[in-house]
């Protein structure tokens, strides 16, 4: 008899649970056993590992990587917080930019080159809501798009097909993504579902991979939750593989600081890296960026909150990279901050700043490749307090220049994953990949100009291409994209002229963004009235 | 005509006390009226126990009341369904409509696909029942007693016209408030049942003891271990029920020529009573005696008893609920004459319901109280009976979400009901497994983001709908205690309530106004992207977290 023929075929793809343990959250998948796709190009063939850190807060970039070469217009724009130039800690003996004093573990992978540093980090028409521009960054939408996958969950969901129907499997038998807290990141969701599970970090990781729950009250409510819990667990696939790869390292680097939580998480990733998991990304995080005031201490601008946190950062993750290495996998990783903006360039007078825009972007590792990418920000004559750091570099040509250079992504499918070509960036060494990437070292510092300059009506904009894509950007003081004077591809190199006609737009600073392979510079215009 | 012989394959469901390691301290409250607090906890408690879910419009409501005044309100019975289940299988050979009702057409066709058809409709439409049942307890007993006698319509496609289900859900729906003895007279008579075990072919010459069985084993007296009626009995009620039957319309009737009008001599156990034997149609009267001896046990009327606490409260009754509660509730429940409401209101206005050590969240939801709950909760849209394609596409969407997950109504599998309500030691906690469990999440995930779908018609959760019902959704501490306080039974300590305001609703920002002002963004220009977007983003995620929880199967 053909009983139930009303229902529908109803398959779960993927089930997302999390389980209190031990007072943590604990998320993994749950999959039907069958096999799923395999597509056999890029990431899946290589051990490499991405290890993403998210400041939340936004954090103000112009106090984290400091314009050298425009010292004293930096100090005229935040004279309550900007650092002594004397304390500046220097990098190359080219750069124009050093770091802030806290960060010296930073300055030690930039001189062991394994730090690459890209510059005015951001997308056109920037928001300074923490919350959308969280989800900007972590989907990798535009200002105007809204998207509900993430930009992880898009690369690991296309690499790693119908994920996470089929898996675990022999080919990959631990989580795509590991998020080191609570709750899964919005950046790992894929069509498919979540690509990521969360654990705990350290000591509540430990008891939870050993199968201990928080003692539940001698009741009938505390027995049906236990139920519940072991039930829970029981059905965490991945809980065995993670377990074994935690007890095989046995031991690591000592030096890891004390009361640093980012420390502790990253202390984490180091283990389960080098205990085998195949894990692709993983991601942590600390909070407290925010600093509308109290970023520094009044007097004594190397301290305070900033630096305190940025501190941590730099001891964290300067103990990562050698608990990397005495752990022998210190190949195998790539790190990347970021923050969701960075803040205003004008400083307020709470010894702090506001939300901003562009940010410095740190990517450390052994195939990083050190250098810092871009100019110093440009900083505005006035003191014009909504004046933001104007993007060098959109966050998804960091992103798309990761895949390709790191996980070895044709560039082809990056467009896909990133829903957009965006620019090849000279972020990690060629030998990760075996990939082309054009050096920038002696482009020339005046690629784009314009002249009258100031101007009151318009002003002409001459730039030079040495062929192939060219993008001509004008933006405002907010970074609103106002204008695309060209954006075609050229046969061969040259140097051309397209007039900027203001109109009825409001007098002030305007700059000028030319984008060219890998190359990009930026040019500040002012309008005045006559 | 085949056997219904399914409770020989029953495990030993003789009730068993069960003793947990510990001993629950503070659980000494017996059925004295509770007059402590009445609050959010005590009426989302309530609610959620008597109710499918506990919407936040029907807590508000309750709580303007008194606690009595909550409990007699939702014992009142409400009218009989005023719609019929549909044709909502396509092509019907007896000619009725797409979307026009097939009770009272063409019911004497036994055709097992048609039947199968309109089994599955009414199966839809029992769904649709529970979704509409507001805020009153009467469909929550309607399938509490579909347990008690319990049925699987899916194995009788071909010899129980699907009508006669349709019948006896409103037979029992129409005593499911009402006397006990008279419910078990109308489901003895209901001829679903005589079909479904055998009593239709129960003859003088040839007793079938199927129902005379099950009659005492599971529907009146139970197998506790006071349970003493013997074979005999079961031979003797058999006896007792000989010519109640159907006829070839499927009426119900009794045939005096077919009844054994010999006295019937019943154990000590029953006092040692006898059914006078009567011929002629006087012989159908027997069947009160029999039944006024059946409930004159006090076993019958704790098994009863018993079986309330089980569904409504928790399915371990030790010797001091057994003291406490049981034994003094069936007093009760005899003395009442076995009305079924007057043991509901002692036993929902008690001390011990409301008592932390039961009424805290220990009952794990039956997939139905878990699927019509979050429905309800969360207020989802479902099409009205203007769109009836609408309406029994998201029934049925509920109906195979019920059947995944081990609860199909008019399907149950054996005739003491789903194993969850009975089966030592487990109980409820067989709801739960490696399966279903990820199933739940899955699915509730699933509701919370792309939304079920079927025929064109969405079941989707609008987070923003439900927050904006929440008292101060732009405080985001507020929020999250008052969502929780709604969804989970289950207290979350103040510190995972913060953890999670804080991960999600925050991300991970310390300023608690950006929320603040993130929600007033949206109130005042709902048609902002960025604004929606922005908070839709994170309630959909934690809500969603909310339901993943462990604490969230639990009511």
């Amino acid at each position: 008899m053909q009983r139930r023929s009303f229902i529908k075929s109803v398959a779960p793809l993927a089930t997302v649970f999390p389980a209190l343990l031990s007072g943590f959250h604990v998320k993994a998948y749950q999959a039907l056993p069958f096999l799923g796709g395999w597509n056999g190009a890029g990431a899946e063939d290589n051990d490499h590992v991405l290890v993403l850190i998210q400041l939340f807060g936004g954090n103000d970039g112009l106090n984290t990587v400091i314009p050298i070469d425009e010292y004293s217009t930096y100090v005229n724009l935040r004279s309550n917080i900007a650092i002594p130039e004397g304390s500046i800690l220097k990098l190359g003996p080219k750069d124009k930019s050093g770091l802030h004093p806290a960060m010296t573990g930073m300055q030690s992978l930039y001189n062991n080159e394994q730090l690459a540093i890209i510059q005015a980090v951001c997308y056109p028409n920037p928001d300074e809501s923490h919350f959308r521009a969280t989800d900007i960054w972590l989907t990798g939408s535009d200002s105007d798009q809204y998207l509900n996958t993430g930009w992880v969950g898009r690369f690991l969901g296309q690499t790693y097909t119908n994920y996470p129907s089929g898996y675990p499997n022999a080919s990959m038998p631990d989580p795509l993504a590991i998020q080191i807290g609570s709750v899964l990141s919005p950046t790992f969701m894929a069509t498919s579902g979540m690509t990521a599970m969360a654990v705990p970090e350290d000591g509540d990781f430990y008891g939870l991979i050993n199968g201990v729950t928080s003692a539940e009250p001698n009741t009938p409510m505390g027995t049906e939750v236990t139920y519940l819990r072991t039930i829970a667990r029981q059905t965490n696939k991945y809980a065995a593989g993670i377990t074994a790869a935690y007890n095989k390292v046995t031991s690591q680097y000592s030096g890891y600081p004390a009361d640093n939580d980012l420390a502790a998480q990253l202390k984490t990733v180091a283990r389960l890296v080098a205990g085998g998991l195949k894990t692709k990304v993983y991601m942590v995080n600390m909070g407290g960026f925010d600093t509308h005031g109290g970023q520094v201490v009044s007097g004594a601008t190397t301290t305070g909150v900033q630096a305190q946190l940025l501190g941590q950062v730099s001891d964290a993750i300067s103990a990562f990279m050698k608990d990397l290495k005495y752990l022998g996998v210190d190949d195998r990783v790539l790190g990347m901050t970021f923050s969701e903006f960075g803040r205003r360039i004008v400083s307020n007078g709470s010894l702090g700043t506001d939300h901003g825009a562009g940010q410095p972007v740190f990517v450390f590792g052994n195939e990083a490749n050190t250098g810092i990418l871009g100019n110093s920000p440009t900083l505005p004559a006035t003191q014009d307090v909504e004046a933001v750091v104007p993007m060098q570099y959109d966050f998804r040509s960091v992103y798309s220049s990761i895949l390709r250079d790191w996980f070895c992504v044709p560039a082809a499918d990056v467009s896909t994953m990133l829903l957009n070509n965006y620019q090849y960036l000279p972020i990690v060494k060629s030998t990760a990949c075996n990939n082309t990437i054009q050096d920038l070292t002696n482009i020339g510092t005046n690629l784009i100009l314009n002249y009258p300059n100031p101007f009151t009506d318009s002003t002409n904009i001459t730039y030079t291409t040495t062929g192939g894509h060219t993008l001509v950007q004008v933006f405002d003081v907010g970074g609103h994209l106002l204008n695309v004077l060209v954006d075609a591809v050229f046969a061969g190199p040259g140097t051309y002229t397209v007039t900027f006609n203001t109109g009825n737009l409001a007098s002030g600073i305007y700059y000028a963004r030319l984008q060219n392979g890998s190359a990009q510079q930026v040019k500040t215009m002012l309008k005045v009235t006559q | 005509m085949s056997e219904n012989r399914n409770s020989a394959t029953l495990h030993d469901a003789r009730h068993t006390k069960r003793h947990r390691p510990g001993y629950w301290p503070g659980c000494t409250s017996g059925l004295e009226e509770y007059a402590g607090t009445w609050g959010t906890t005590q009426v989302v408690h309530l609610l959620k126990r008597t109710l499918f879910g506990a919407s936040i419009a029907d807590v508000n409501y309750f709580a303007g009341m008194s606690m009595s005044q909550a409990v007699d309100a939702i014992l009142t019975p409400t009218a009989a369904p005023t719609t019929q289940p549909l044709n909502n299988y396509g092509s019907d050979i007896t000619g009725v409509g797409a979307y026009q009702t097939w009770i009272g057409v063409g019911e004497l066709y036994q055709d097992s696909r048609l039947n199968a058809d309109r089994v599955a409709s009414m199966q839809c439409w029992w769904t649709g029942q529970l979704l509409s049942s507001g805020r009153s307890i009467h469909e929550k007993m309607t399938l509490f007693w579909h347990n008690h006698f319990a049925m699987d319509a899916t194995q009788h496609f071909g010899d129980t016209p699907a009508q006669l289900w349709y019948n006896q859900y409103l037979t029992l729906r129409a005593n499911a408030l009402g006397n006990f003895q008279a419910l078990v007279k109308a489901i003895t008579l209901d001829p679903a049942m005589l079909i479904f075990l055998n009593g239709n072919t129960n003859v003088q010459l040839a007793p079938n003891e199927n129902y005379g069985r099950e009659l005492q084993e599971l529907y009146t007296q139970g197998k506790g271990v006071n349970s003493l009626y013997t074979q005999n009995d079961v031979h003797n009620a058999a006896k007792v029920l000989t010519g109640h039957t159907v006829d070839a319309n499927y009426n119900y009737v009794f045939l005096p020529g077919n009844h054994d009008d010999s006295d019937k001599q019943f154990s000590s156990y029953y006092s040692n009573h006898v059914v006078t034997g009567y011929s002629g149609t006087a012989g159908a009267g027997e069947l009160d005696d029999l039944l006024n001896m059946l409930l004159s046990t006090q076993e019958s009327a704790k098994f009863i008893c018993r079986k309330l606490y089980n569904f409504f409260i928790y399915y371990v009754d030790d010797d001091t609920v057994e003291t406490n509660i049981i034994v003094p509730l069936a007093d009760i429940f005899r003395s009442s004459g076995y009305n079924i409401t007057t043991v509901l209101a002692t036993l929902f206005k008690s001390q011990h319901f409301y008592d932390m050590t039961y009424a805290g969240a220990c009952l794990i939801k039956s997939p139905l109280d878990f699927l019509i709950g979050l429905c309800r909760e969360f207020n989802l849209t479902v099409p009205d009976a203007s769109n009836p394609t609408g309406q029994y596409n998201v029934w049925s969407m509920l109906l195979n979400q019920a059947t995944i997950l081990q609860q199909e109504i008019l399907a149950i599998p054996v005739v003491a009901g789903w194993y969850p309500y009975y089966e030592s030691p487990s109980y409820h906690e067989l709801w739960i497994n490696s399966v279903t469990y990820p199933q739940r999440n899955y699915y509730t995930d699933l509701l919370m983001t792309n939304g079920d779908m079927m025929g064109g018609t969405p079941l989707i959760i609008d987070p923003m709908a439900f927050t904006k019902t929440l008292p101060n959704p732009s405080d985001p501490t507020q929020l999250v205690a008052d969502a929780c306080n709604i969804l989970l039974s289950v207290p979350l300590d103040s510190s995972t309530q913060q953890l999670i305001m804080r991960t999600i609703l925050m991300s991970n920002q310390m300023n608690n106004a950006y929320w603040t002002q993130a929600w007033q963004a949206y109130i005042s220009n709902p048609s902002d992207m960025n604004a929606y977007s922005t908070v839709f983003n994170r309630l959909q995620a934690f809500y969603k977290y909310l339901m993943d929880l462990p604490e969230y199967q639990l009511s």
